[in-house]
Parts: structure tokens; C-alpha cells; sequence
């Protein structure tokens, strides 16, 4: 229990250098930053195979974030993990900076591949997979998908993918929070029923509470045990968790905080 | 003499190389037999991956496998790899430069019966328009295979143009493949004619039908779109004063608005383009579609007498 309490008090400081980041940068995305944070503290600081001394080790596991607009929530993980300073944190969409609006792999340590126009990421993590087969290489790709980005197709020829060629060392996370920029999932295009539609296509699909650090280990070991079948962590989650007043507030999908609200949203995360 | 399409030539290329590249992996989107990425499936199973009819995500997958240390070759048709996969070609292989490499086989209208739905006339325009990437159109099966070695050797995204049409050898002896270097295949100095893939061989029946009326026309194969050899254009501007280009592409954007570009930039001198003429192409045999497009050696020396003001 004392590893999850501080995994806990570790993903809080990922939501308040989300809120320092994006509010020092102007803009960004917070909303799917802060639903997600809980997952990503999970995998780099417990999870995932890693050596920032070594960001090129072949037998790192890998993360690919899919839904790329939540650059800050990744950022933040790699800086506190030790990729970068967390000073650097603070240069997020500022000309010249390593910390481009959406990752870039080329220009930071840690980030495997370059993401921002959503769909992509599982094709890609495919990819990472399929190689970690060829090389008998024991490491897992990790990716996590929007739910609205489920709404694009090549999500869907990835899906099929993962499991026509049985890729059981790749590990998807769906941030389910519900909400997308012009509205609730629903009613813009919905993706229900979202976890029947991953078992449809193959997957071993799993549910559970995204913000509960204690569910998401557990659903990761249970995943490692599934053979032959790639598998989905539906993550039920709330965009913008951990600032009331982001809390399930689409208006928070891509707007940076301004000073007044910087300073409330750090004082709920002290 | 018998001739060999490109795309042949990229199959047997690929499954020759496998052996001595074990990096190489093959992907392809449910056109192996055509692409000719069978014969590299045959020999190497393990290392070759059917990805349906999905194109977008065989370039995807392309990127993670290449992001991971391998060489993965995507190949499909021409007029799928670029527009139905661009934003894939853009986003997940050129911004990142990813050492994905894309053979892109049944380029231009000599695909032929298919018709316009199935002939990439925008291709060219479209990858020498993305930074990282590498744009080669070889002219024959010789250029295919150095191609392919080349691209390999390239640590980064390479762009294939490759055809349907079995096309004649252009080389009698072995020659120099060098990416970004032209070939000139025959001097001269009365003007010069610039191409690429198949039309290099109508270039070269052009110089010498012009040959035969006292002008004497330098060809160039400008086997590498991107990077340009500018100074091969330059210098044809400067010692020959006439450009024409010849592609089996859109006049728009292809080599020959590259050609131009450099021409206008550095030594403006007249360039004409030999192309497809802002339109899609349509059903036909392969050769009844280069006549009524354009595209022959006759369309071509019509073009130099009409920049030499003799027509």
C-alpha cells in the first residue's frame, strides 16, 4: 500500500506540473492531460522497463502516446523520471523548445514516437511489437488512445492488426473520459459500446477505474499474463481529474489556465 | 531486347537483398502478387507482413518497425502509398524520419486498363513537397535494383516510383547510381532534355530523331527527384539555353515544375514540360494512353523544335 500512496502523491505532481506547464505556455491541452495522469504515472514509475541514462536501450518497454495533445502529461512523466529537467518543463510550446505543442521523438529523450494527428499511435505501436517478436526481444509496448480518436478508422485497421498477427506484448490503455472538443463522445459520434467493439476485434478487454492506481497494476499483470492476443485497459476516467473545476468540463479540452486559475488548481493538487 | 518493369525489378531487388540485410522487413496491402513483394515473401516468410487492405496503417506499422531498428519496405500502388496513406507518410515516417522506405509500384497511366482511379498522375507532387524525404523514379530495371540498394543504405524515408510497364534497358554497361546525381546519357548542346522513368527512354528515341535533323540534345536522367541535382540543371540552362522535361506525371508540381524552380531561380532560360496536362487518366493499353497524353518520344522532339522556335 505504501507503493501506491506514493504513486498517488507521484501522479499529483504530474497534474500540478500539467497545470504550471500548459499555464505557463499559453495554451495546451490540460483536460485529457489530467484524465490520463494516473495511467502514465503508473507505467513509468512502476510499470515500464526503463533507463533514462539509456533512452535508445533496445530492451526498453515502450510508450506510445497515441492521443498526442496530451503531450504535457508525458513531458511531465519523462522529466520527473529523469529523461530531462523539470526545469525544462516550463519551455512547452515556446519557440526553440524541446517540448514541441504535440511530441516530438526526434528533438526529446524518452519519446518514442513522433504523435499529434490522432489514429496513429496503434499502427505504431504495432510496428514496435512486431519488431520485439522478430528480435525475440522480451520488451512490451504500451499505448494509450483517446476515446474520441477512436473515432478514426485507422484505429480500427490497427486494431485488426494486433490481433491478426497475435501481438500479446502490446498493452492498450483507452482514456475513457467521455469527452471530446466540440462535446460529450456521445452525442458528437459515439464509440459505445467502445469495450465490445476491442473484444469484437480480437482483444482481451479489461474495465476499470483509471484514477485507481491499484487497478491499473493490477489490470497491467493480468494483461502480461494473456498469450497470443494484444490487450485493451478500458480506463474509466474524468477529463480534467483533480481540478474541480475542470473536472468533466469539455471547455477544458484545450485551454490553458490564467493566473487565478493556475493558483486554484495548484492549491487542489498541493 | 527484353523488357523488364521496375516493379519486376524491385521484387527480385528486395528478395536478393534480404539475405545480406537481415534488417529488411517487407510490407504490403494486399497487392503482393502485383507489387512483386511475393517473391521476398517466399524466400523470407517471417519477415514479410500482409497488412490487408489498409494502407494508412501499413505505413503506420512501417514507422514502429522502423522506429525499432528494422528497414521496412511498404509497398502498394503508387496512387494508395501517397494519397490514400499521406497523412501517414507525413506525420508518422517523413516528420519523425523514420527509416521507412516505400515502394510504390503501378505509378503514372501506364498502369493502363485500370483507368484514372488506379493511376497516380500527383505522386511526385506530392512526396518531393514533404521535408526527409528521398523521391527516386529509376528508369529501368538496372536503376530499380541500385535503387533499392541505395535506399537501404539512406538512413532515412525513401520514396520509390516504380511501374507497371515492362520497360527497355537503358544501360549497356554498369553504371554510377548516385541519389541526387543525374545521368547524362547522351551530350549536347543545342538544348536539353530532362526526365524521368519511363520517359528517359522517349528522351533518348527524341535526341536521336533530332539527331537526324542537325540538333544535337542533351539528355539528362533526372533519376532523383528530391534532392534535385540543381547543379545538373544549372548547368544544361547555362551550356544549352532550352529545357524540356519529360514525366509521366502531372505537369503540375512534378520534375518538371522542380526543373523550373531552379531554372527561374538560378538561369532563367525557356522550359517547356512534356506531362499529363492537369487531367486523370483514364482506361486504355499503356501505349495508346502515352500517344493521347502525350507522352512520347514524338511529343517530346515536338517540344524541343517548338523551344528552338523551329515549329
Amino acid at each position: 500500500m505504501e507503493a501506491i500512496s506514493w504513486l498517488e502523491r507521484k501522479a499529483r505532481e504530474i497534474r500540478r506540473d500539467i497545470i504550471s506547464m500548459t499555464a505557463a505556455a499559453g495554451s495546451g491541452h490540460p483536460g485529457g492531460s489530467l484524465s490520463s495522469a494516473d495511467i502514465v504515472t503508473a507505467l513509468y514509475f512502476q510499470i515500464m522497463r526503463l533507463d533514462p541514462e539509456k533512452p535508445d536501450w533496445p530492451d526498453r518497454d515502450r510508450f506510445v502516446l497515441s492521443k498526442g495533445h496530451a503531450a504535457p502529461v508525458l513531458y511531465s512523466a519523462l522529466a520527473e523520471r529523469g529523461f530531462f529537467q523539470t526545469s525544462e518543463l516550463l519551455t512547452l510550446r515556446k519557440l526553440g523548445s524541446r517540448l514541441q505543442g504535440h511530441p516530438d521523438m526526434k528533438s526529446l529523450p524518452g519519446v518514442e514516437m513522433s504523435t499529434g494527428s490522432l489514429g496513429q499511435g496503434l499502427a505504431v505501436a504495432n510496428g514496435m511489437a512486431l519488431a520485439g517478436k522478430l528480435d525475440y526481444r522480451d520488451y512490451r509496448v504500451f499505448v494509450l488512445l483517446g476515446d474520441g480518436e477512436n473515432q478514426e478508422g485507422m484505429i480500427w485497421e490497427a486494431a485488426m492488426a494486433s490481433a491478426h498477427y497475435k501481438l500479446d506484448n502490446l498493452t492498450a490503455f483507452l482514456d475513457h473520459n467521455g469527452l471530446q472538443i466540440d462535446g460529450p463522445v456521445r452525442e458528437v459520434m459515439s464509440v459505445e459500446p467502445v469495450a465490445d467493439k476491442w473484444k469484437a476485434f480480437g482483444w482481451d478487454v479489461q474495465i476499470i477505474d483509471g484514477h485507481d492506481l491499484s487497478q491499473i497494476l493490477t489490470a497491467v499483470e493480468k494483461a502480461k499474463e494473456v498469450k497470443g492476443r494484444p490487450q485493451m485497459i478500458v480506463a474509466e476516467t474524468i477529463k480534467g481529474k483533480g481540478v474541480s473545476f475542470m473536472e468533466n468540463n469539455v471547455d477544458w479540452h484545450g485551454k490553458a489556465p490564467n493566473p487565478q486559475e493556475t493558483e486554484k488548481a495548484l492549491a487542489e493538487l498541493a | 531486347m527484353k523488357k523488364i518493369a521496375t516493379r519486376e525489378a524491385y521484387g527480385e531487388a528486395l528478395a536478393e537483398l534480404g539475405t545480406e540485410y537481415p534488417d529488411i522487413v517487407v510490407l504490403d496491402a494486399d497487392l503482393a502478387k502485383s507489387t512483386k513483394t511475393i517473391d521476398f515473401a517466399k524466400k523470407f516468410p517471417n519477415r514479410f507482413f500482409d497488412m490487408g487492405v489498409a494502407e494508412a496503417n501499413m505505413l503506420g506499422t512501417g514507422a514502429g518497425l522502423a522506429a525499432s531498428g528494422k528497414i521496412p519496405f511498404c509497398s502498394t500502388f503508387a496512387v494508395f502509398a501517397v494519397g490514400r496513406a499521406f497523412d501517414q507518410l507525413r506525420n508518422s515516417v517523413c516528420y519523425p524520419m523514420l527509416n521507412v522506405k516505400i515502394g510504390a509500384s503501378h505509378a503514372g497511366i501506364s498502369v493502363g486498363e485500370d483507368g484514372a482511379s488506379h493511376q497516380s498522375v500527383e505522386d511526385i507532387a506530392l512526396t518531393r513537397a514533404l521535408p526527409n524525404l528521398t523521391v527516386i523514379v529509376p528508369a529501368d530495371a538496372a536503376e530499380t535494383k541500385k535503387a533499392v540498394l541505395e535506399a537501404i543504405k539512406i538512413k532515412g524515408p525513401v520514396y520509390l516510383r516504380l511501374g507497371r510497364l515492362a520497360v527497355p534497358a537503358l544501360h549497356e554497361n554498369d553504371f554510377v547510381f548516385e541519389p541526387g546525381k543525374a545521368i547524362t546519357m547522351r551530350e549536347g548542346s543545342s538544348a536539353t532534355i530532362i526526365a524521368a522513368g519511363l520517359m528517359v527512354a522517349e528522351a533518348l528515341a527524341a535526341a536521336g530523331e533530332l539527331a537526324n535533323e542537325g540538333l544535337e540534345v542533351r539528355v539528362v536522367n533526372m533519376h532523383t527527384i528530391k534532392p534535385l541535382d540543381a547543379e545538373a540543371v544549372i548547368k544544361a540552362a547555362q551550356e544549352t539555353k532550352a529545357i524540356v522535361t519529360a514525366e509521366e506525371h502531372s505537369i503540375i508540381g512534378g520534375l518538371g515544375s522542380a526543373v523550373a524552380e531552379v531554372v527561374c531561380e538560378h538561369c532563367p532560360v525557356p522550359v517547356y514540360r512534356v506531362g499529363i496536362k492537369d487531367s486523370f487518366g483514364e482506361s486504355g493499353a499503356p501505349s495508346d494512353l502515352l500517344q493521347k497524353f502525350g507522352l512520347t518520344s514524338r511529343h517530346i522532339a515536338d517540344a524541343v523544335r517548338k523551344i528552338k522556335g523551329l515549329k
